[in-house]
Protein backbone atom coordinates (compact mmCIF):
# COMPACT_ATOMS: atom_id res chain seq x y z
CA UNK A 1 0.00 0.00 0.00
CA UNK A 2 1.08 3.67 -0.92
CA UNK A 3 1.77 5.62 2.30
CA UNK A 4 1.56 9.54 2.58
CA UNK A 5 2.49 9.72 5.92
CA UNK A 6 6.23 7.83 7.23
CA UNK A 7 6.25 8.18 11.04
CA UNK A 8 9.60 6.59 12.25
CA UNK A 9 10.55 6.31 16.19
CA UNK A 10 8.80 9.56 16.83
CA UNK A 11 8.94 10.64 20.86
CA UNK A 12 7.98 13.69 22.53
CA UNK A 13 8.45 14.92 25.67
CA UNK A 14 7.72 18.03 26.77
CA UNK A 15 9.84 20.89 29.05
CA UNK A 16 7.85 19.59 32.36
CA UNK A 17 9.41 15.77 31.67
CA UNK A 18 6.15 14.41 30.44
CA UNK A 19 6.54 11.92 27.84
CA UNK A 20 3.29 12.47 25.76
CA UNK A 21 4.99 9.86 22.89
CA UNK A 22 7.22 6.84 23.53
CA UNK A 23 8.69 5.81 19.63
CA UNK A 24 5.97 5.89 17.57
CA UNK A 25 5.66 3.89 14.02
CA UNK A 26 2.92 4.02 12.27
CA UNK A 27 2.40 4.49 8.12
CA UNK A 28 -0.78 6.41 6.94
CA UNK A 29 -1.89 5.07 3.47
CA UNK A 30 -2.72 7.49 0.65
CA UNK A 31 -6.35 8.18 0.78
CA UNK A 32 -7.33 6.55 3.70
CA UNK A 33 -9.82 7.99 6.56
CA UNK A 34 -7.83 6.53 9.48
CA UNK A 35 -8.67 6.97 13.85
CA UNK A 36 -6.96 7.36 16.40
CA UNK A 37 -8.45 5.97 19.57
CA UNK A 38 -7.47 6.90 22.72
CA UNK A 39 -8.69 8.35 26.38
CA UNK A 40 -7.85 11.79 26.99
CA UNK A 41 -3.90 12.89 27.88
CA UNK A 42 -3.47 9.55 25.47
CA UNK A 43 -0.98 11.71 23.32
CA UNK A 44 -3.37 11.96 20.20
CA UNK A 45 -3.38 15.71 19.58
CA UNK A 46 0.36 15.90 20.49
CA UNK A 47 0.69 13.15 17.61
CA UNK A 48 -0.83 14.95 14.97
CA UNK A 49 0.45 18.71 16.48
CA UNK A 50 3.68 17.50 15.65
CA UNK A 51 2.84 15.83 12.17
CA UNK A 52 1.50 19.82 11.60
CA UNK A 53 4.36 21.57 12.76
CA UNK A 54 2.56 22.88 16.30
CA UNK A 55 5.05 20.95 18.33
CA UNK A 56 8.64 19.95 17.96
CA UNK A 57 9.65 16.30 18.01
CA UNK A 58 11.93 15.37 20.63
CA UNK A 59 13.30 12.73 18.34
CA UNK A 60 12.61 10.42 15.41
CA UNK A 61 11.07 11.41 12.36
CA UNK A 62 8.43 11.59 10.20
CA UNK A 63 7.87 12.61 6.32
CA UNK A 64 4.39 13.46 4.45
CA UNK A 65 4.89 12.52 0.38
CA UNK A 66 8.09 11.83 1.31
CA UNK A 67 9.57 15.03 2.15
CA UNK A 68 10.56 15.81 5.76
CA UNK A 69 8.49 17.63 8.03
CA UNK A 70 11.21 20.08 9.45
CA UNK A 71 13.64 20.03 6.59
CA UNK A 72 11.31 20.18 3.80
CA UNK A 73 8.51 22.04 6.06
CA UNK A 74 7.18 24.42 3.40
CA UNK A 75 5.85 21.67 1.28
CA UNK A 76 4.82 19.22 3.98
CA UNK A 77 2.69 21.79 5.53
CA UNK A 78 1.17 23.09 2.06
CA UNK A 79 -0.13 19.60 2.05
CA UNK A 80 -1.94 19.11 5.29
CA UNK A 81 -4.86 20.77 6.66
CA UNK A 82 -5.71 20.71 10.03
CA UNK A 83 -9.03 20.84 12.60
CA UNK A 84 -8.14 22.08 16.00
CA UNK A 85 -10.12 20.18 18.82
CA UNK A 86 -10.63 24.08 20.55
CA UNK A 87 -12.84 26.74 18.51
CA UNK A 88 -9.99 28.83 18.04
CA UNK A 89 -11.21 31.83 15.79
CA UNK A 90 -10.40 35.45 15.57
CA UNK A 91 -13.81 36.65 16.96
CA UNK A 92 -14.11 40.27 15.22
CA UNK A 93 -12.68 38.52 11.39
CA UNK A 94 -15.46 37.58 9.16
CA UNK A 95 -16.30 33.96 7.77
CA UNK A 96 -14.90 35.51 3.75
CA UNK A 97 -11.84 37.34 5.47
CA UNK A 98 -11.00 34.28 7.50
CA UNK A 99 -10.71 31.68 5.00
CA UNK A 100 -9.28 33.92 2.45
CA UNK A 101 -6.73 34.47 5.66
CA UNK A 102 -5.73 31.13 5.73
CA UNK A 103 -5.35 30.04 2.05
CA UNK A 104 -3.00 33.18 1.86
CA UNK A 105 -1.07 31.96 4.62
CA UNK A 106 -0.93 28.48 3.36
CA UNK A 107 0.59 29.88 0.01
CA UNK A 108 -1.83 29.49 -2.15
CA UNK A 109 -3.36 31.99 -4.85
CA UNK A 110 -6.49 33.60 -4.55
CA UNK A 111 -9.54 31.66 -5.86
CA UNK A 112 -12.54 32.61 -4.72
CA UNK A 113 -14.85 30.65 -6.78
CA UNK A 114 -12.97 27.94 -4.99
CA UNK A 115 -13.82 29.31 -1.67
CA UNK A 116 -17.27 30.19 -2.32
CA UNK A 117 -17.83 26.31 -4.04
CA UNK A 118 -15.98 24.93 -0.23
CA UNK A 119 -18.63 27.76 1.70
CA UNK A 120 -21.46 26.32 -0.30
CA UNK A 121 -20.69 22.72 0.33
CA UNK A 122 -20.39 23.80 4.26
CA UNK A 123 -23.79 25.52 4.01
CA UNK A 124 -21.59 28.61 4.72
CA UNK A 125 -22.30 30.56 2.08
CA UNK A 126 -25.34 32.71 3.48
CA UNK A 127 -23.04 33.51 6.54
CA UNK A 128 -20.09 34.79 4.26
CA UNK A 129 -20.07 38.42 5.66
CA UNK A 130 -21.33 37.40 9.70
CA UNK A 131 -18.43 38.10 11.90
CA UNK A 132 -17.24 34.89 13.53
CA UNK A 133 -18.90 35.70 17.14
CA UNK A 134 -22.11 36.06 15.78
CA UNK A 135 -22.09 32.02 15.15
CA UNK A 136 -23.14 29.26 17.05
CA UNK A 137 -20.68 26.62 17.91
CA UNK A 138 -21.93 24.35 15.20
CA UNK A 139 -21.39 27.41 12.46
CA UNK A 140 -17.85 27.82 14.12
CA UNK A 141 -16.74 24.08 13.75
CA UNK A 142 -17.40 24.40 9.98
CA UNK A 143 -15.50 27.83 9.73
CA UNK A 144 -12.56 25.92 11.22
CA UNK A 145 -13.61 22.82 8.45
CA UNK A 146 -13.30 25.34 6.06
CA UNK A 147 -9.86 27.24 7.14
CA UNK A 148 -8.69 23.95 6.88
CA UNK A 149 -9.35 23.05 3.36
CA UNK A 150 -9.09 26.73 2.00
CA UNK A 151 -5.67 25.60 0.33
CA UNK A 152 -6.65 22.12 -0.92
CA UNK A 153 -4.35 19.59 1.44
CA UNK A 154 -4.13 16.11 0.23
CA UNK A 155 -4.01 14.75 4.63
CA UNK A 156 -6.66 16.49 6.73
CA UNK A 157 -6.36 16.32 10.54
CA UNK A 158 -9.47 16.18 12.16
CA UNK A 159 -9.18 16.74 16.32
CA UNK A 160 -12.13 15.58 18.30
CA UNK A 161 -14.18 17.06 15.16
CA UNK A 162 -17.35 16.20 17.00
CA UNK A 163 -16.50 16.82 20.75
CA UNK A 164 -19.64 19.01 22.09
CA UNK A 165 -20.67 18.53 18.38
CA UNK A 166 -24.85 17.90 18.27
CA UNK A 167 -26.28 15.06 16.04
CA UNK A 168 -27.23 16.95 12.73
CA UNK A 169 -24.10 18.61 12.89
CA UNK A 170 -22.35 15.22 13.42
CA UNK A 171 -23.85 13.34 10.77
CA UNK A 172 -23.08 16.36 8.79
CA UNK A 173 -19.38 15.94 9.29
CA UNK A 174 -19.31 12.57 8.17
CA UNK A 175 -20.81 12.95 5.33
CA UNK A 176 -17.80 15.86 4.41
CA UNK A 177 -15.33 13.26 5.63
CA UNK A 178 -16.75 10.89 3.09
CA UNK A 179 -16.69 13.41 0.32
CA UNK A 180 -13.32 13.85 1.12
CA UNK A 181 -12.21 10.75 1.05
CA UNK A 182 -13.71 10.44 -2.31
CA UNK A 183 -11.78 12.96 -3.75
CA UNK A 184 -8.60 11.29 -2.22
CA UNK A 185 -7.93 12.93 0.54
CA UNK A 186 -6.03 11.44 3.71
CA UNK A 187 -8.45 11.70 6.25
CA UNK A 188 -6.76 11.22 9.87
CA UNK A 189 -9.23 11.73 13.37
CA UNK A 190 -8.83 11.75 16.56
CA UNK A 191 -11.55 10.83 19.09
CA UNK A 192 -12.26 8.87 21.74
CA UNK A 193 -15.77 8.71 20.47
CA UNK A 194 -15.80 4.94 19.46
CA UNK A 195 -18.76 4.87 17.39
CA UNK A 196 -17.60 7.62 15.40
CA UNK A 197 -14.64 5.43 14.81
CA UNK A 198 -16.18 2.40 14.29
CA UNK A 199 -19.14 4.77 11.74
CA UNK A 200 -16.40 6.14 9.36
CA UNK A 201 -12.64 5.18 9.61
CA UNK A 202 -11.08 2.22 7.44
CA UNK A 203 -8.20 1.50 9.75
CA UNK A 204 -8.31 2.06 13.30
CA UNK A 205 -5.20 3.01 15.95
CA UNK A 206 -5.46 2.97 19.20
CA UNK A 207 -3.16 5.15 21.60
CA UNK A 208 -2.95 4.58 25.60
CA UNK A 209 0.04 6.27 27.30
CA UNK A 210 1.80 7.73 24.31
CA UNK A 211 2.04 4.15 22.52
CA UNK A 212 0.51 3.01 19.96
CA UNK A 213 -0.84 -0.17 20.55
CA UNK A 214 -2.17 -1.13 17.10
CA UNK A 215 -3.12 -0.08 14.50
CA UNK A 216 -5.77 -2.64 12.09
CA UNK A 217 -8.33 -2.64 9.88
CA UNK A 218 -11.24 -2.18 11.40
CA UNK A 219 -13.49 -5.22 10.16
CA UNK A 220 -10.04 -7.45 10.76
CA UNK A 221 -9.80 -5.71 14.52
CA UNK A 222 -13.17 -6.45 14.86
CA UNK A 223 -12.57 -9.78 13.71
CA UNK A 224 -9.40 -10.42 15.64
CA UNK A 225 -10.03 -8.98 19.07
CA UNK A 226 -14.04 -9.20 18.63
CA UNK A 227 -15.86 -11.40 21.14
CA UNK A 228 -19.19 -13.03 20.52
CA UNK A 229 -21.64 -14.15 22.65
CA UNK A 230 -24.06 -16.99 21.91
CA UNK A 231 -27.28 -16.62 24.13
CA UNK A 232 -29.56 -19.41 24.93
CA UNK A 233 -33.16 -18.53 26.24
CA UNK A 234 -34.39 -21.93 28.08
CA UNK A 235 -38.15 -23.23 28.50
CA UNK A 236 -37.38 -24.29 32.01
CA UNK A 237 -35.20 -23.10 34.73
CA UNK A 238 -32.14 -24.99 35.74
CA UNK A 239 -29.96 -24.94 38.40
CA UNK A 240 -26.70 -25.65 37.33
CA UNK A 241 -24.81 -26.25 34.05
CA UNK A 242 -24.87 -29.83 32.94
CA UNK A 243 -21.75 -31.67 33.37
CA UNK A 244 -21.38 -32.01 29.76
CA UNK A 245 -20.95 -28.74 28.99
CA UNK A 246 -18.18 -28.07 31.93
CA UNK A 247 -15.33 -27.80 29.28
CA UNK A 248 -16.65 -24.59 27.50
CA UNK A 249 -16.94 -21.60 28.71
CA UNK A 250 -20.64 -21.42 29.58
CA UNK A 251 -22.25 -19.42 32.25
CA UNK A 252 -25.76 -19.92 33.87
CA UNK A 253 -28.07 -16.27 34.11
CA UNK A 254 -29.01 -16.14 38.03
CA UNK A 255 -32.89 -16.63 37.02
CA UNK A 256 -31.44 -20.34 35.26
CA UNK A 257 -32.90 -19.16 32.53
CA UNK A 258 -30.67 -18.70 30.18
CA UNK A 259 -26.71 -19.67 29.17
CA UNK A 260 -24.48 -17.74 27.38
CA UNK A 261 -21.76 -19.00 25.99
CA UNK A 262 -18.53 -16.48 25.03
CA UNK A 263 -16.09 -17.44 22.39
CA UNK A 264 -13.38 -15.09 20.11
CA UNK A 265 -14.19 -15.31 16.65
CA UNK A 266 -10.88 -15.53 14.94
CA UNK A 267 -9.83 -18.62 17.51
CA UNK A 268 -8.99 -21.93 14.95
CA UNK A 269 -9.94 -24.36 18.44
CA UNK A 270 -13.42 -22.96 18.56
CA UNK A 271 -16.21 -24.96 16.83
CA UNK A 272 -19.50 -23.66 17.30
CA UNK A 273 -21.51 -26.54 15.79
CA UNK A 274 -19.60 -28.71 18.07
CA UNK A 275 -20.56 -26.59 21.02
CA UNK A 276 -24.18 -26.32 19.97
CA UNK A 277 -24.34 -30.23 19.64
CA UNK A 278 -23.20 -30.65 23.06
CA UNK A 279 -26.10 -27.96 23.96
CA UNK A 280 -28.59 -30.06 22.69
CA UNK A 281 -27.18 -33.11 23.60
CA UNK A 282 -27.41 -32.38 27.32
CA UNK A 283 -30.65 -32.42 28.19
CA UNK A 284 -31.22 -28.84 28.00
CA UNK A 285 -35.10 -27.43 26.89
CA UNK A 286 -33.98 -24.33 24.13
CA UNK A 287 -36.42 -21.93 23.49
CA UNK A 288 -34.40 -18.93 21.50
CA UNK A 289 -30.85 -18.35 20.66
CA UNK A 290 -29.47 -15.00 19.37
CA UNK A 291 -25.44 -13.88 19.12
CA UNK A 292 -24.13 -10.32 20.10
CA UNK A 293 -20.91 -9.20 18.95
CA UNK A 294 -18.35 -7.19 20.93
CA UNK A 295 -18.32 -3.43 20.05
CA UNK A 296 -15.13 -1.07 19.15
CA UNK A 297 -15.71 0.03 22.51
CA UNK A 298 -15.57 -3.22 24.55
CA UNK A 299 -12.74 -3.85 22.41
CA UNK A 300 -11.04 -0.59 23.36
CA UNK A 301 -11.78 -0.82 26.89
CA UNK A 302 -10.09 -4.51 26.85
CA UNK A 303 -6.75 -3.00 25.27
CA UNK A 304 -6.37 -0.06 27.28
CA UNK A 305 -7.30 -2.38 30.40
CA UNK A 306 -4.08 -4.68 29.25
CA UNK A 307 -2.22 -2.27 28.86
CA UNK A 308 -2.64 -0.38 32.15
CA UNK B 1 9.91 32.69 0.49
CA UNK B 2 6.13 32.82 1.15
CA UNK B 3 5.37 35.97 -0.21
CA UNK B 4 1.52 35.78 -0.16
CA UNK B 5 1.96 34.73 3.58
CA UNK B 6 3.67 37.74 4.50
CA UNK B 7 1.18 39.92 2.15
CA UNK B 8 -1.87 38.23 3.99
CA UNK B 9 -0.36 38.85 7.60
CA UNK B 10 0.14 42.31 7.08
CA UNK B 11 -3.14 43.53 5.24
CA UNK B 12 -4.99 41.48 8.33
CA UNK B 13 -2.67 43.55 11.16
CA UNK B 14 -3.35 46.52 8.89
CA UNK B 15 -7.05 45.54 8.45
CA UNK B 16 -7.51 45.94 12.25
CA UNK B 17 -5.74 49.30 11.95
CA UNK B 18 -8.82 50.54 9.61
CA UNK B 19 -11.60 49.00 11.04
CA UNK B 20 -10.89 51.02 14.37
CA UNK B 21 -9.78 53.80 12.26
CA UNK B 22 -11.65 56.49 14.44
CA UNK B 23 -9.94 55.23 17.25
CA UNK B 24 -6.69 55.25 15.30
CA UNK B 25 -6.57 58.94 14.13
CA UNK B 26 -8.64 60.56 16.49
CA UNK B 27 -6.81 59.45 19.75
CA UNK B 28 -3.29 61.08 18.21
CA UNK B 29 -4.75 63.98 16.95
CA UNK B 30 -6.60 64.86 20.04
CA UNK B 31 -3.66 63.67 22.73
CA UNK B 32 -1.56 66.13 20.17
CA UNK B 33 -3.95 68.98 19.71
CA UNK B 34 -3.99 68.65 24.45
CA UNK B 35 -0.31 68.65 24.36
CA UNK B 36 -0.12 72.21 22.19
CA UNK B 37 -3.21 73.41 24.50
CA UNK B 38 -1.47 72.72 27.39
CA UNK B 39 2.36 72.98 27.28
CA UNK B 40 2.17 74.93 23.50
CA UNK B 41 0.45 77.44 24.45
CA UNK B 42 -0.48 77.94 28.14
CA UNK B 43 2.58 77.28 29.30
CA UNK B 44 4.66 77.64 26.38
CA UNK B 45 4.00 81.19 26.47
CA UNK B 46 5.45 81.63 29.38
CA UNK B 47 8.66 80.15 28.47
CA UNK B 48 11.86 81.37 27.34
CA UNK B 49 12.80 80.44 23.58
CA UNK B 50 15.00 77.10 23.60
CA UNK B 51 18.11 77.20 21.82
CA UNK B 52 16.22 80.15 19.60
CA UNK B 53 13.52 77.52 18.83
CA UNK B 54 9.63 78.50 20.52
CA UNK B 55 8.86 75.99 23.08
CA UNK B 56 5.20 74.77 21.10
CA UNK B 57 7.97 74.31 18.33
CA UNK B 58 10.84 72.72 20.35
CA UNK B 59 8.38 69.84 22.05
CA UNK B 60 6.95 68.71 18.65
CA UNK B 61 9.85 65.91 17.32
CA UNK B 62 9.61 64.58 21.29
CA UNK B 63 5.83 64.59 21.12
CA UNK B 64 5.98 62.37 18.10
CA UNK B 65 8.46 60.12 19.37
CA UNK B 66 6.52 59.46 22.72
CA UNK B 67 3.54 58.37 20.43
CA UNK B 68 5.83 56.29 18.14
CA UNK B 69 7.13 54.63 20.58
CA UNK B 70 4.31 53.42 22.78
CA UNK B 71 2.19 52.78 19.72
CA UNK B 72 4.80 50.38 17.86
CA UNK B 73 4.98 48.53 21.05
CA UNK B 74 1.26 48.35 22.01
CA UNK B 75 0.47 47.62 17.89
CA UNK B 76 3.24 45.12 17.42
CA UNK B 77 2.65 43.00 20.82
CA UNK B 78 -0.71 43.27 21.01
CA UNK B 79 -0.51 41.87 16.58
CA UNK B 80 1.37 38.65 18.43
CA UNK B 81 -0.10 38.70 21.77
CA UNK B 82 -3.93 38.63 20.83
CA UNK B 83 -3.37 34.53 18.46
CA UNK B 84 -1.22 33.38 21.44
CA UNK B 85 -4.07 34.26 23.79
CA UNK B 86 -7.09 32.93 21.74
CA UNK B 87 -5.34 29.99 20.35
CA UNK B 88 -5.41 30.91 16.39
CA UNK B 89 -1.96 30.97 16.58
CA UNK B 90 -2.61 26.87 15.61
CA UNK B 91 -2.84 27.89 12.32
CA UNK B 92 0.28 30.09 12.10
CA UNK B 93 2.39 27.84 13.53
CA UNK B 94 1.15 25.25 11.54
CA UNK B 95 1.34 27.16 8.33
CA UNK B 96 4.25 26.95 5.40
CA UNK B 97 5.56 30.23 6.94
CA UNK B 98 9.11 30.67 8.72
CA UNK B 99 9.50 32.86 11.95
CA UNK B 100 10.82 35.56 9.49
CA UNK B 101 8.08 35.53 7.36
CA UNK B 102 5.89 35.82 10.37
CA UNK B 103 8.28 38.77 11.72
CA UNK B 104 8.05 40.95 8.26
CA UNK B 105 4.16 40.71 8.47
CA UNK B 106 3.51 41.79 11.67
CA UNK B 107 6.18 44.12 12.37
CA UNK B 108 6.19 45.42 8.91
CA UNK B 109 2.13 46.26 9.69
CA UNK B 110 2.98 47.65 13.05
CA UNK B 111 6.16 49.99 11.64
CA UNK B 112 3.30 51.09 8.82
CA UNK B 113 0.59 51.64 11.03
CA UNK B 114 2.98 54.18 13.26
CA UNK B 115 4.36 55.62 10.55
CA UNK B 116 0.81 56.90 9.64
CA UNK B 117 0.23 57.89 13.19
CA UNK B 118 3.32 60.07 12.69
CA UNK B 119 2.30 61.56 9.54
CA UNK B 120 -1.32 62.78 11.31
CA UNK B 121 0.67 63.62 14.96
CA UNK B 122 2.75 66.21 12.51
CA UNK B 123 -0.24 67.39 10.25
CA UNK B 124 -1.94 67.89 13.55
CA UNK B 125 1.26 70.16 15.30
CA UNK B 126 1.37 71.63 11.31
CA UNK B 127 -1.85 73.08 12.62
CA UNK B 128 -0.77 74.77 15.97
CA UNK B 129 2.98 75.53 14.70
CA UNK B 130 5.06 76.57 11.66
CA UNK B 131 6.42 73.54 11.44
CA UNK B 132 9.85 73.67 9.10
CA UNK B 133 12.10 69.96 8.30
CA UNK B 134 15.17 71.19 7.96
CA UNK B 135 16.58 67.74 6.48
CA UNK B 136 13.58 65.77 5.50
CA UNK B 137 15.34 63.12 4.43
CA UNK B 138 16.98 62.32 8.00
CA UNK B 139 13.83 62.94 9.07
CA UNK B 140 12.20 59.90 7.59
CA UNK B 141 15.17 58.07 8.31
CA UNK B 142 14.78 58.39 12.12
CA UNK B 143 11.44 57.83 11.93
CA UNK B 144 11.29 54.93 9.76
CA UNK B 145 14.25 52.74 11.67
CA UNK B 146 12.77 53.99 15.55
CA UNK B 147 9.02 52.67 14.17
CA UNK B 148 10.92 49.21 12.50
CA UNK B 149 13.12 49.05 15.73
CA UNK B 150 10.11 49.62 18.38
CA UNK B 151 8.06 47.43 16.61
CA UNK B 152 10.58 44.63 16.88
CA UNK B 153 10.71 45.34 20.70
CA UNK B 154 7.11 45.09 20.68
CA UNK B 155 6.62 41.86 18.78
CA UNK B 156 9.42 40.53 21.36
CA UNK B 157 7.24 41.55 24.01
CA UNK B 158 4.21 40.27 22.96
CA UNK B 159 6.11 36.77 22.34
CA UNK B 160 7.33 37.17 26.31
CA UNK B 161 4.08 38.21 27.78
CA UNK B 162 1.46 35.33 28.92
CA UNK B 163 -0.89 37.62 30.28
CA UNK B 164 -2.06 40.98 29.84
CA UNK B 165 -0.36 42.24 32.55
CA UNK B 166 3.12 41.63 31.56
CA UNK B 167 1.56 43.21 27.78
CA UNK B 168 1.31 46.66 29.53
CA UNK B 169 3.94 46.41 32.32
CA UNK B 170 6.84 47.15 29.71
CA UNK B 171 5.43 50.08 27.83
CA UNK B 172 4.01 51.34 30.99
CA UNK B 173 6.72 50.98 33.62
CA UNK B 174 9.54 51.17 31.11
CA UNK B 175 8.68 52.94 28.15
CA UNK B 176 6.61 55.72 29.19
CA UNK B 177 8.99 57.32 31.82
CA UNK B 178 11.95 56.98 29.50
CA UNK B 179 10.38 58.78 26.71
CA UNK B 180 9.43 62.09 29.16
CA UNK B 181 12.84 61.48 31.12
CA UNK B 182 14.62 61.43 27.82
CA UNK B 183 14.22 65.52 26.73
CA UNK B 184 11.27 64.72 24.73
CA UNK B 185 9.87 67.91 26.38
CA UNK B 186 13.01 69.75 27.33
CA UNK B 187 16.61 69.97 26.28
CA UNK B 188 18.74 67.73 28.60
CA UNK B 189 21.23 71.01 28.73
CA UNK B 190 18.33 72.57 30.89
CA UNK B 191 19.51 69.81 33.86
CA UNK B 192 21.68 70.00 36.82
CA UNK B 193 25.01 68.48 35.29
CA UNK B 194 24.75 65.13 37.43
CA UNK B 195 21.21 64.06 36.15
CA UNK B 196 22.56 65.19 32.68
CA UNK B 197 25.18 62.25 32.64
CA UNK B 198 22.36 59.91 34.03
CA UNK B 199 20.14 60.90 31.51
CA UNK B 200 23.13 59.82 28.80
CA UNK B 201 22.21 56.06 29.54
CA UNK B 202 18.38 56.66 28.78
CA UNK B 203 18.34 55.20 24.81
CA UNK B 204 15.52 57.31 24.22
CA UNK B 205 17.50 60.31 24.36
CA UNK B 206 19.44 59.66 21.59
CA UNK B 207 16.22 59.10 18.98
CA UNK B 208 14.57 62.01 20.30
CA UNK B 209 17.91 64.10 19.97
CA UNK B 210 18.26 63.07 16.24
CA UNK B 211 15.07 63.44 15.47
CA UNK B 212 14.86 66.72 16.32
CA UNK B 213 18.16 67.51 15.10
CA UNK B 214 16.57 66.75 11.13
CA UNK B 215 13.96 69.37 12.25
CA UNK B 216 16.10 72.28 14.23
CA UNK B 217 19.60 71.13 13.66
CA UNK B 218 19.37 71.26 17.21
CA UNK B 219 20.68 68.27 19.20
CA UNK B 220 21.30 67.11 22.65
CA UNK B 221 24.00 64.69 21.27
CA UNK B 222 25.68 64.05 17.90
CA UNK B 223 23.72 62.93 15.29
CA UNK B 224 26.20 60.49 14.72
CA UNK B 225 25.98 58.94 18.11
CA UNK B 226 21.94 59.13 17.97
CA UNK B 227 21.88 57.36 14.30
CA UNK B 228 24.74 54.70 15.90
CA UNK B 229 22.21 53.99 18.94
CA UNK B 230 19.09 53.64 16.76
CA UNK B 231 20.79 50.78 14.38
CA UNK B 232 22.49 49.29 18.19
CA UNK B 233 19.34 48.83 19.53
CA UNK B 234 17.30 47.75 16.49
CA UNK B 235 20.89 45.15 15.90
CA UNK B 236 20.41 44.18 19.34
CA UNK B 237 16.02 43.56 18.92
CA UNK B 238 17.04 41.33 15.66
CA UNK B 239 20.05 38.89 17.63
CA UNK B 240 16.75 38.88 20.20
CA UNK B 241 14.50 37.53 17.58
CA UNK B 242 16.82 35.42 15.84
CA UNK B 243 17.44 33.31 19.04
CA UNK B 244 14.03 33.24 19.99
CA UNK B 245 13.59 31.93 16.27
CA UNK B 246 16.20 29.23 16.51
CA UNK B 247 14.76 28.19 20.21
CA UNK B 248 11.02 29.00 19.45
CA UNK B 249 10.85 30.59 22.42
CA UNK B 250 7.26 30.30 24.22
CA UNK B 251 5.55 29.61 20.32
CA UNK B 252 6.70 25.31 20.20
CA UNK B 253 6.57 23.29 22.80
Amino acid sequence: MDSIISIKALSKTYNSGFEALKTVDLEINRGEILALLGPNGAGKTTLISTICGIISPSSGSVTVDGFDIIKDFRKTRAMIGLVPQELTLGAFDTVWSTVRFSRGLFGSKRDDTYLEQLLKDLSLFDKKDSEIRALSGGMKRRVLIAKALSHEPKVLFLDEPTAGVDVELRKDMWKIVHKLSKKGVTIILTTHYIEEAEEIAERVGVISNGELLLVEKKDELMESLGKKQLLIDLKEPVKKIPKSLKNYNIELSEDGMQISYTYVVKDEEIDVSEVLHEITNSGLLLKDLKVEQSSLEDIFVDLVKEES
Amino acid sequence: MNLTAIKVIYFNEMMRFWKTLFQSVASPVISTALYFVVFGSAIGSRMENIEGISYGLFIVPGLTMLSVLTQSISNASFGIFFPKFTGTIYELLSAPVSFYETLIGYVGAAATKSLILATIILLTANLFVDLNIAHPFWMLSFLVLTCVAFSLFGFIIGLWADNFEKLQIIPLLIITPLVFLGGSFYSISMLPELWQKVTLFNPVLYLVSGFRWSFFEVSDVSVGISLSMVFLFLAICIAIVAWMFRTGYKLKQ
